[in-house]
C-alpha cells in the first residue's frame, strides 16, 4: 500500500485475525450506545453495566491486538535501525539482510495492515464501462490508476480500519481510560437525573474516537471527527438546566466548527491534488513523493492545523477547552486524556507527511505549526496560574501539553509527539480523576481557594496520585512525563551536541520555558488543594474504591510508561541491553513515514543530551520550589485566607497588569464576543433590516397585487365558470340516478335474489354464447 | 357413462330451488330451497368428476356439505331471532334491509 519506487526495503503487511477484526473495537461501545439507549433505564444498574461490559470487552481486544501488533514487529522488525552502529551491532540477521545488497536498507516494521469496504460509490461501475478508450486506456496505466478518472468518472468512498502502530496505541490508550473513567462514573454520578443518558454517551464517545482512530480515508476520519465534536457537546452540556453549561457546550461545538471548516477544505484540497483518491496512505505517498505542489500542501496543511487548532486547543481557537470544564469530572478527564482533544495531534500524524512536506519541516528552523505549539504552550502554561477552579488549571495545562504535542510534531520529532501524547493521557486523566474525588469530598465544589486546603491528611490515597500526576506532568525522573518531555526538548535540535532535524530555537525556548511553568503552577495547585489548612465548610473523606482504584491505576501507569521510550545511551548506562531502549519507537513510528519522510534512514533522531536533561528538570524543581515558598509565606500569615490582599498582584504594579491580562484569558473571549460577534452583528443587522425593508418587502409587496389580480381572474372565470359546473353537474347526476336507484331499494330480499338470479342468468347466457 | 342425465336432473333441481328461494314467504322453506340449489351443484360436481375420472369434484362436494352444513346453522339462527321478534317467519314482512 504504502510502497513507492523509491523505497528499497522490505514491506511486511502483518496479518493477524486482530487485525481483519478490529472494527469490532469501535463496534462494541457502538452498540453500548444503542443497547443503552433502549433498554437502559429498565436494567437494573440504569444502563451502566452494559457500557463497562462493552468497554471492558473492547479494552480486552484492544490489549490482544497491540500484543500481535507489538509481537509482530518484535519478531521480524523490532531490530530496525536508525543508525549504522546500531544495525551493526543487532546481530547476524541484519548483516545477512544487508548483504543482499538493498541499498539504504530499512528494516519493514509493519505496514498499515488495511482493510476496507465499499461504504457508498458514485457511478463507480457504470462509469468504468463507458469511459472513453484513452481514459480506460490511462486507468489500466498501473499507478496513474486515480488519475485516469475524469470528472466523468464516478467516485466510491470506502469504510475500513487501518491498523498501524500509530492507531494500535490509540486504541489501548482510548479503550484503558475509557473502561477507568466508565467504572470511576457509577460512583461519580451515582444517582443523577440522566445517569442513562450519561452512560449512552459515554460509549458514544468512545466509539466516535475509536472509529476516527481506526479511519483508513479521509471521509471516514471526518465522519468520525464531528462525532467526536458532537458527543462532546453533549457531554459537556450535560447539566444543561444551568446556562453556562450549556452556554459551555455551545461555545465548544461552535468553536470546533470554526476549525471543521479548514478540515473540510483541507481534505477537499488534498482529495483532488492527490488524485482523487479519500486513502489516507495514498495521499501521504503523494505528498512524499512529490506529486503534490508545495503550494497546495502549504494551503491545506495551513487548512487542516485550523482544524487541529479548533479540536486540540490550540492558541488561538483553545477558549472552549477551559469552558468545557462545565461538564461531569469524568468527562473531562476523557476528553483530555484520550478523546477529544487527541484528536487534533492524530490528524497531524495520520497525514503527517502532508505537514512535513507542506510546513517545510525538514531542516528548517521555525514554521506555522512549531509556533502554534509554542505559543500555546507557553499560553496555556501562564492562564493557569491564575485559575481557582482546580479543574481550569488542569485544563489549561491540558492546553499546555497539547502545545508540546504540536510542538514536537512541527519540529520534525514525530515519536516524541506522539510519546508525549500517550504518556500525557495517563497522568492527565489520573490528576481529571484526582480532581473528581477531591470535589467528590467538598460539596462538589472546585474553588481551591475557598474549599480546599490541607487535604492529605483527610484523602490520602487521592493525595498519593495527585502527587505522582503531578510529578509525571512536571516531569520529574523517572515518571512517565520526564521522557516524554525531554524528547521533545532534544527534538527541537536547539540545544547543542542534539542534532534534531533542524534548528528550532525559538519552539526550544518556549519548550524550556513550559517546563519550569508546568512545575510552578503544577505546585501551586497541590499546595492550594492538599497542604495548609482546610478553608472549606465540608466535612472531607476518602472516596470510594471505584474512584480511589482507577486512580491508583493510572498512577500506577504514570510511573513506568515513561520507561517504553528510554534513549539508547541511557539504557546501556545503566546496564540493561540495547534492546530495552526506544521500544515505543519501533511499535509506533509507521513504516512509511519512517522511510519517505527523513529519506533513507528514516526520522532524524535526535541524539539525547544528559546536560539538557538536568537543565530542564533543574528549571521545573527550582519553579516548584520558589512557588512552594511563596504560597507557604502567603498562608503563614492568615491560613484560613480565602482570598489574600498582599500577594505579589497587589503590590507590584507590573505584577497586576499581568495578572489582570491573564484573568482575562488574553482577552481572547472578548475579541470573539464583543470585537468579532459583536462588531459583525450590528452592522449586519442594519444591513438585513435595510435590505428587507427596501427589497424584500417590494418583492412581497408586487407578488401580493401579482397574485390579487391572478385570484380575481380565476375566481371570475375558471372557478365559477368551469370548476363549480362540473361540481354541479356531477351532483345532479348522482342525484338524478339514485333517485331511479331508490326504486329497486326494496328491503325485500326474494326481489334481490330475483335480481341476482336473473344477472346471472345473463351473464350464464353470455359466457355460453359468445365463447 | 351418460353425463347427460345428472347434469338435467342438477338443473331441475337447481330450478326449484331458485323457484323456492323467490317464490316462497316461509323463512325455513327457503333455506330449504337453497339447501336444493347447493345440492344441484354437489351432483355436478360429482358428475363432472366421474366424467373426467378425478376425485377433486368429490372433494369439493365435500366442501360444500360442510359450508352447507353451517350455513343452515346460521339461517336457522336468523330465522329464530326473527320468529322471536315478529312472531312470524315472513321473509316479505321482513324489509328492514330496505334503505
Amino acid at each position: 500500500m504504502f510502497a513507492v519506487e523509491e523505497f528499497t526495503g522490505e514491506v511486511v503487511v502483518y496479518s493477524s485475525w486482530f487485525y481483519d477484526n478490529v472494527w469490532l473495537i469501535p463496534a462494541l461501545p457502538a452498540a453500548s450506545f444503542l443497547i443503552i439507549l433502549l433498554f437502559g433505564k429498565r436494567l437494573p444498574y440504569k444502563g451502566a453495566e452494559v457500557g463497562i461490559t462493552a468497554v471492558l470487552a473492547a479494552f480486552g481486544l484492544a490489549l490482544l491486538t497491540t500484543f500481535t501488533w507489538i509481537a509482530d514487529i518484535e519478531t521480524d522488525g523490532g531490530a530496525e535501525s536508525h543508525s549504522e552502529e546500531a544495525m551493526a551491532a543487532s546481530g547476524p540477521e541484519l548483516a545477512v539482510e544487508a548483504e543482499d545488497g538493498k541499498e539504504g536498507l530499512k528494516f519493514s516494521r509493519g505496514a498499515p495492515v488495511i482493510n476496507e469496504v465499499e461504504w457508498f460509490g458514485i457511478g463507480t461501475d457504470a462509469n468504468r464501462v463507458t469511459l472513453g478508450a484513452e481514459e480506460g486506456a490511462a486507468a489500466a496505466d498501473g499507478d496513474a490508476d486515480d488519475h485516469g478518472e475524469g470528472f466523468g468518472g464516478g467516485f466510491s468512498i470506502p469504510i475500513g480500519t487501518l491498523v498501524d502502530g500509530q492507531s494500535v496505541m490509540l486504541l489501548f490508550v482510548v479503550t484503558f481510560i475509557s473502561s477507568l473513567v466508565h467504572i470511576y462514573s457509577t460512583d461519580y454520578v451515582h444517582g443523577d437525573r440522566r445517569f442513562t443518558h450519561y452512560y449512552a454517551f459515554l460509549s458514544l464517545f468512545t466509539a466516535s474516537m475509536l472509529f476516527m482512530v481506526l479511519s483508513s480515508s479521509t471521509i471516514q476520519l471526518i465522519v468520525g471527527w464531528e462525532l467526536v465534536g458532537v458527543c462532546s457537546f453533549a457531554l459537556i452540556g450535560h447539566w444543561w438546566e444551568e446556562k453556562p453549561n450549556s452556554d459551555a457546550a455551545l461555545k465548544a461545538f461552535l468553536t470546533n466548527r470554526v476549525g471543521d471548516i479548514g478540515l473540510l477544505v483541507g481534505m477537499t484540497i488534498l482529495y483532488f491534488a492527490a488524485g482523487r483518491t479519500f486513502s489516507i496512505p495514498e495521499i501521504n505517498e503523494a505528498a512524499v513523493a512529490g506529486d503534490i505542489g508545495q503550494g497546495t500542501l502549504l494551503i491545506s496543511s495551513l487548512c487542516l492545523m485550523a482544524a487541529v487548532m479548533s479540536k486540540s486547543g490550540q492558541f488561538i481557537l483553545h477558549t472552549w477547552l477551559p469552558d468545557a470544564m462545565a461538564g461531569p469530572t469524568p468527562v473531562s478527564a476523557l476528553i483530555h486524556a484520550a478523546t477529544m482533544v487527541v484528536a487534533g495531534v492524530y490528524l497531524i500524524g495520520r497525514l503527517y507527511p502532508v505537514f512535513y512536506e507542506g510546513f517545510g519541516i525538514a531542516g528548517g528552523s521555525i514554521n506555522a505549526m512549531a509556533f502554534i505549539g509554542g505559543l500555546t504552550t507557553v499560553g496555556g502554561g501562564l492562564l493557569a496560574f491564575v485559575q481557582r477552579d482546580i479543574k481550569k488549571v488542569l485544563a489549561y495545562s491540558t492546553v499546555s501539553q497539547l502545545g508540546y504535542m504540536v510542538l514536537a510534531l512541527g519540529v520534525g520529532a514525530y515519536t516524541a509527539g506522539m510519546f508525549h501524547l500517550f504518556t500525557h493521557a495517563f497522568f492527565k486523566a489520573c490528576l481529571f480523576l484526582g480532581a473528581g474525588s477531591v470535589s467528590h469530598a467538598c460539596h462538589h465544589s472546585f474553588d481551591m481557594k475557598a474549599d480546599m486546603g490541607g487535604l492529605r491528611t483527610y484523602m490520602p490515597k487521592t493525595f498519593w496520585t495527585f502527587i505522582i500526576g503531578t510529578a509525571a506532568l512536571a516531569g520529574i525522573p523517572p515518571l512517565a512525563g520526564f521522557w516524554s518531555k525531554d524528547e521533545i526538548l532534544v527534538g527541537t535540535g536547539a540545544f547543542p551536541g542534539t542534532d534534531g532535524n533542524g534548528t528550532f530555537t525559538i519552539p526550544f525556548i518556549f519548550g524550556l520555558i513550559t517546563a519550569a511553568l508546568t512545575a510552578a503552577y503544577m505546585t501551586r495547585c497541590v499546595w492550594l488543594t492538599f497542604f495548609g489548612e482546610y478553608r472549606g465548610h465540608a466535612h472531607p473523606h476518602e472516596s470510594g474504591p471505584r474512584i480511589t482504584v482507577p486512580l491508583i491505576i493510572l498512577a500506577v501507569m504514570a510511573v513506568w510508561v515513561g520507561f517504553l521510550n528510554m534513549p539508547t545511551a541511557f539504557v546501556e548506562s545503566v546496564g540493561l541491553g540495547s534492546g530495552w531502549a526506544h521500544k515505543f519507537e519501533d511499535w509506533v513510528e509507521p513504516e512509511g513515514v519512517a522511510t519517505f519522510v527523513g529519506g533513507a534512514n528514516g526520522f532524524t533522531h535526535a541524539k539525547p543530551s544528559l546536560l539538557l536533561a538536568i537543565v530542564a528538570t533543574g528549571l521545573g524543581l527550582a519553579a516548584g520550589l520558589i512557588v512552594w515558598r511563596y504560597y507557604t509565606a502567603l498562608y503563614a500569615k492568615d491560613p484560613k485566607a480565602t482570598e489574600y490582599s498582599d500577594g505579589l498582584a497587589s503590590r507590584n504594579s507590573l505584577a497586576a497588569a499581568g495578572h489582570r491580562v491573564l484573568e482575562q484569558k488574553y482577552y481572547l473571549d472578548h475579541l470573539y464576543t464583543d470585537v468579532v460577534a459583536g462588531g459583525t452583528k450590528g452592522p449586519l443587522a442594519r444591513a438585513a433590516y435595510w435590505f428587507n425593508q427596501n427589497v424584500l418587502d417590494g418583492v412581497v409587496n408586487a407578488a401580493g397585487y401579482v397574485s390579487t389580480l391572478v385570484g380575481r381572474f380565476v375566481y371570475r372565470y375558471i372557478d365559477q365558470g368551469v370548476v363549480d359546473r362540473a361540481v354541479n353537474v356531477s351532483g345532479q347526476s348522482a342525484s338524478e340516478s339514485g333517485r331511479f336507484l331508490r326504486r329497486i331499494q326494496t328491503g325485500q330480499v326474494r326481489e334481490y335474489a330475483s335480481l341476482m338470479f336473473g344477472a346471472a342468468a345473463v351473464l350464464a347466457a353470455v359466457f355460453i354464447f359468445a365463447f | 357413462m351418460f353425463l347427460n342425465q345428472f347434469l338435467l336432473l342438477a338443473a331441475a333441481l337447481f330450478c326449484i330451488g331458485v323457484y323456492g328461494v323467490l317464490a316462497r314467504r316461509n323463512g325455513v322453506l327457503v333455506l330449504m330451497s337453497i339447501e336444493l340449489i347447493l345440492n344441484s351443484v354437489n351432483i355436478n360436481l360429482v358428475a363432472f368428476g366421474a366424467y373426467h375420472g378425478d376425485v377433486s369434484g368429490q372433494v369439493f362436494a365435500l366442501f360444500i356439505i360442510g359450508v352447507a352444513a353451517a350455513e343452515v346453522g346460521v339461517g336457522l339462527a336468523i330465522v329464530l331471532l326473527i320468529y322471536r321478534n315478529r312472531r312470524s317467519i315472513d321473509v316479505a314482512e321482513a324489509n328492514l334491509l330496505k334503505g
